[in-house]
């Protein structure tokens, strides 16, 4: 799992060796007549559409200020989901999601070591650093160096948990409401989360 | 086939099969504990062989770091299918 690209994860993923055979791939297959001009980006499109994070982040804001609600998402988020209008039905088949509650005491973090799965329909598009192979393999051997990377310091008996989306289920961090938010509506609320906040590599 | 339960203590298979597999290798011959079903699947690793498998259970099986590369403190959560365990451990 060696990069000679491990500080630029951008470039690593684009010029991969794999980015090049699936567009032959794509290609031969076009010219053989068994797929139309531009049909797999038209279906990423299609399994992508609406998908953002702001959708998780008003997940997170409802659970922050509705605590049964948050009962509810952390037991069954799949039957949680449709009480803010959202739903895992999106793709080719309806995917279980289980989202994971950061406490005082644990840290929760994602990751897909395999390829790079990922709830779109929550968090929208993945990030390239999600899927480069730096982050993938190490996050799960040293995850307390790699979140200082991402500028996350966690107090030292706080644990870290790392989930591996190694199957068929999604994850989305459920990250803790900051201290002094009181105040705050909900919409505003849902303004605090950040995508990387949604996987764990950042606070909120 | 006997479901595993939460709590329960399994082992993941060491066999290095041809072909995909859904078992990462840092997690192979591991022993972790069941913390949830995660409902019901069939086995990835067939359907990449274009087989057409029965759903079998999947877990979410938590494992020590230290089980599976010899340190650090944390957990790592891993979602496996049945037979991708030789448990009970």
């Amino acid at each position: 799992m060696s990069s000679d690209h491990d500080t630029d994860h951008d470039t690593d993923h684009d010029s991969a060796l794999i980015s090049a055979r699936v567009r032959h791939v794509e290609a031969l297959l076009e010219g053989r007549g068994l797929l139309d001009d531009g049909e797999i980006d038209s279906r990423i499109d299609e399994f992508a559409a609406g998908g953002t994070p702001a959708n998780g982040a008003r997940v997170v804001a409802r659970a922050w200020v509705d605590a049964g609600f948050r009962e509810r998402l952390l037991e069954d988020a799949n039957a949680a989901l449709p009480e803010v209008g959202l739903s895992m039905a999106g793709g080719l088949q309806e995917q279980r999601l289980k989202v994971v509650a950061n406490a005082r005491d644990e840290h929760h973090v994602l990751v897909c070591t395999l390829c790079s799965c990922y709830p779109i329909a929550l968090l929208g598009p993945s990030p390239s650093w999600y899927k480069s192979e730096a982050y993938r393999s190490r996050v799960v051997r040293d995850p307390r160096s790699v979140l200082a990377e991402f500028g996350v310091t966690l107090p030292t008996d706080t644990r870290i948990a790392v989930w591996d989306a190694s199957a068929e289920s999604r994850y989305m961090v459920l990250p803790r409401r900051p201290e002094g938010t009181g105040a705050l509506s909900e919409t505003e609320l849902a303004g605090l989360v950040t995508r990387k906040g949604l996987i764990g590599t950042a606070l909120v | 086939m006997t479901a595993f339960a939460p709590g329960d203590r399994v082992r993941t298979r060491t066999v290095d099969g041809a072909g995909h597999t859904r078992l990462p290798r840092y997690a192979r011959g591991a022993t972790g504990t069941v913390v949830q079903v995660a409902g019901s699947h069939p086995l990835a690793d067939d359907r990449a062989r274009g087989l057409t498998v029965p759903p079998q259970p999947v877990y979410h099986v938590r494992f020590a770091a230290r089980d599976l590369f010899g340190d650090g403190d944390h957990t790592v959560t891993v979602e496996l299918w049945h037979d991708h365990l030789e448990g009970p451990a």
